[in-house]
C-alpha cells in the first residue's frame, strides 16, 4: 500500500511521477469530498439495486442481509443513488464533522 | 571516411531521423517545417526506414501521438514551426512532465499577427518554459549532428527529458550546405535502441499522467527542474563522446575572438556566423570586439556564459524575438539574469533584430556595436530597442 501524497519527498518520487502499483486508486479515500451522506430507510427499500448499477464511483456493496449499502470511504456525497430510488429510500443528510 | 554531400538542410535532417533508427514519426505540414517531413514521408513509403508515420489532423494530435508511442518505448519523432508549435504547446509541458524522450525539430517561424512565414524565434520563446533540452542550432550540419546527440542524451537514464532542436526556418532549413553524412555503423555505435525506464505493457500496468494534488505538485515541479538542471554534465558527456566519433565538438556556449575584447556580441541561432564575419571586419580595423554564441538555451548554461562575458566591459545581445510589455528580448533577460549576482559586471545593451526574416548583414552588426558603445559610454548602460525599424 503507497503512503498518502502529503508524506512524499520530491526525491523519492519516480521519474516522470509515474504510478508504479496497479490499483493504488482503491486506497484513496474519496469519501472525504463529501459533504452529504446517503442514509438508507431499510424498511422502504425493495432490493432493486438502482442505487448500486447507478453509482458513478461503484461505492455501492452488497451486504449479507441483501441491501445495498455505501462504503463511505468512497462516496463522494453526489445524491445520484437517493436521486434514482424509485422507494425514496435513500436520504442524503449533511455530515457532521 | 565520412562522405560529405551537398543537401539541403531539411532533408539531411531527415536522413538523420532515417539514420538514428526511429520508430515513429507524427507530424502535421507547416512552413517551413515541411520539407523535413515530406521527405521523411517519403523514405518511409519507400521501405528504406522501418517506422511508422502517422499523418494527423493538428500538430496538438502530433505530439499526443509521440507521447504515446514514447510512453510504449517508440523512439518517437516531430517536427513543426510557429502556429503548429503554438498549438502543440499544451502537450510540450506533458511531454516534459512525463519524462518521454521525444525528438522535435522547430524550424523557427515567426507567431502570427500579422500573419507571416519568415524565420525568428518567437516560436521557441513561447514555450520557453515548456521543461524541454533546448539547443539553438547555426547551422546545416549541427542540426543533422544534434538528432543523434538528442536521442541519446534524452533517453540517458540519467536525463530521460523530450529534445527540442532550434533551427532557423529557411535561413537554414532551405538552404544546401555540404553535410558530412556519419556511417551507419557508427552511429549505431553512438545510439544504441532505446530501453525505456518506464514503459506502457499489459505485462506490467503502471499508470502515466496522474492527477496530483496541492500536496505533491510542487514536489514533482522540483524533481523535474532538479532533474533538467542536473542533466547538464550528461549533456557535456554526449557532445564529448559525439566529438571523439566526429571531430566536431559542441559547447553549451561557443567564443570568437572573445578572450581579449572590450565589447561582445552575444547571439543565439544561425545569426552567429554573420556575426563571425563582422567580428574579423571590425578586428581589421583595430576595435576589441568578439562573440559569444549560446548554443545551449535549456537547461540555461549559466557558468559557460559568466566564464565567456564577465571580462567584457560591454554586451550587445541581440534577440530574435520580443517579450512584449517586458524587459527587451529573452535571452538579454537571460544574460542580465545571470550575471547579477556579479560585483563586477559589463554593461548590457539589447537589441532586438532580424525578426519575421529581415535580414541582418554584417553591416548592421557593426551598427549595433557602434551604437551601444556610445550609449553606454553616455551612461545607458541597460538600453534596448528593436533594431532598424523605420521612423
Amino acid at each position: 500500500m503507497t503512503k498518502p501524497e502529503s508524506e512524499w519527498t520530491w526525491k523519492e518520487l519516480p521519474v516522470g511521477n509515474v504510478i508504479l502499483e496497479p490499483g493504488n486508486a482503491s486506497s484513496y479515500r474519496t469519501g472525504d469530498w463529501k459533504s452529504f451522506k446517503p442514509i438508507l430507510n431499510k424498511e422502504l427499500c425493495i432490493h432493486c439495486g438502482l442505487c448500486y448499477i447507478f453509482c458513478p464511483d461503484m461505492a455501492y456493496n452488497l451486504d449479507a442481509e441483501g441491501y445495498f449499502i455505501s462504503d463511505l470511504y468512497y462516496c463522494k456525497g453526489c445524491g445520484i443513488c437517493s436521486k434514482e430510488c424509485p422507494t425514496r429510500a435513500i436520504t442524503m443528510v449533511v455530515e457532521e464533522e | 571516411m565520412a562522405k560529405r554531400v551537398g543537401m539541403e538542410v531539411s532533408i539531411a535532417a531527415a536522413e538523420a531521423v532515417k539514420q538514428a533508427n526511429v520508430d515513429v514519426i507524427s507530424a502535421y505540414p507547416i512552413t517551413p517545417q515541411t520539407h523535413i517531413v515530406e521527405h521523411l514521408s517519403e523514405i518511409v513509403a519507400n521501405g528504406e526506414m522501418d517506422a511508422e508515420f502517422f499523418c494527423v489532423e493538428s500538430e496538438h494530435s502530433a505530439m499526443s501521438i509521440c507521447i504515446g508511442s514514447e510512453a510504449t518505448g517508440a523512439r518517437s519523432f516531430t517536427c513543426t514551426s510557429a502556429q503548429g508549435l503554438a498549438l502543440m504547446a499544451e502537450m510540450t509541458y506533458i511531454a516534459s512532465g512525463l519524462r518521454l524522450p521525444i525528438l522535435m525539430i522547430v524550424a523557427n517561424r515567426t507567431l502570427s499577427a500579422p500573419l507571416s512565414i519568415w524565420n525568428d524565434h518567437s516560436d521557441a520563446m513561447m514555450i520557453r518554459d515548456c521543461g524541454w533540452v533546448q539547443y539553438f542550432v547555426e547551422n546545416g550540419q549541427e542540426v543533422y549532428d544534434h538528432v543523434f546527440i538528442s536521442y541519446r542524451l534524452g533517453e540517458d537514464r540519467k536525463v530521460l527529458f523530450p529534445v527540442i532542436i532550434n533551427m532557423d526556418g529557411f535561413i537554414l532549413s532551405h538552404v544546401i550546405e555540404p553535410i558530412e553524412l556519419i556511417e551507419q555503423e557508427k552511429i549505431d555505435q553512438f545510439l544504441p535502441p532505446y530501453q525505456p525506464l518506464h514503459q506502457l505493457h499489459p505485462d506490467k500496468p503502471i499508470t502515466m499522467g496522474a492527477f496530483a494534488l496541492p500536496a505533491i505538485f510542487a514536489e514533482t515541479k522540483k524533481a523535474q527542474e532538479v532533474a533538467l538542471r542536473g542533466s547538464m554534465p550528461k549533456i557535456l558527456e554526449v557532445w564529448k563522446a559525439f566529438g571523439d566519433m566526429t571531430g566536431r565538438y559542441y559547447q553549451p556556449v561557443e567564443t570568437y575572438k572573445a578572450e581579449d575584447a572590450k565589447t561582445l556580441l552575444v547571439t543565439m541561432g544561425s545569426i552567429g556566423e554573420t556575426a563571425s564575419v563582422a567580428i574579423d571586419k571590425m578586428r581589421e580595423q583595430g576595435r576589441s570586439v568578439g562573440l559569444v554564441k549560446i548554443r545551449l538555451w535549456r537547461p540555461f548554461p549559466f557558468e559557460a556564459l559568466k566564464q565567456a562575458t564577465l571580462h567584457a566591459k560591454n554586451l550587445v545581445v541581440i534577440d530574435r524575438a520580443v517579450s512584449v510589455g517586458g524587459p527587451g528580448g529573452p535571452v538579454a533577460s537571460e544574460v542580465k539574469a545571470a550575471i547579477y549576482g556579479e560585483v563586477l559586471r559589463p554593461s548590457i545593451y539589447n537589441f532586438v533584430a532580424g525578426i519575421s526574416g529581415r535580414d541582418v548583414a554584417p553591416i548592421d552588426f557593426i551598427k549595433m556595436v557602434d551604437k551601444a558603445e556610445i550609449e553606454i559610454e553616455e551612461g545607458r548602460k541597460d538600453g534596448y530597442e528593436i533594431y532598424g525599424v523605420r521612423e
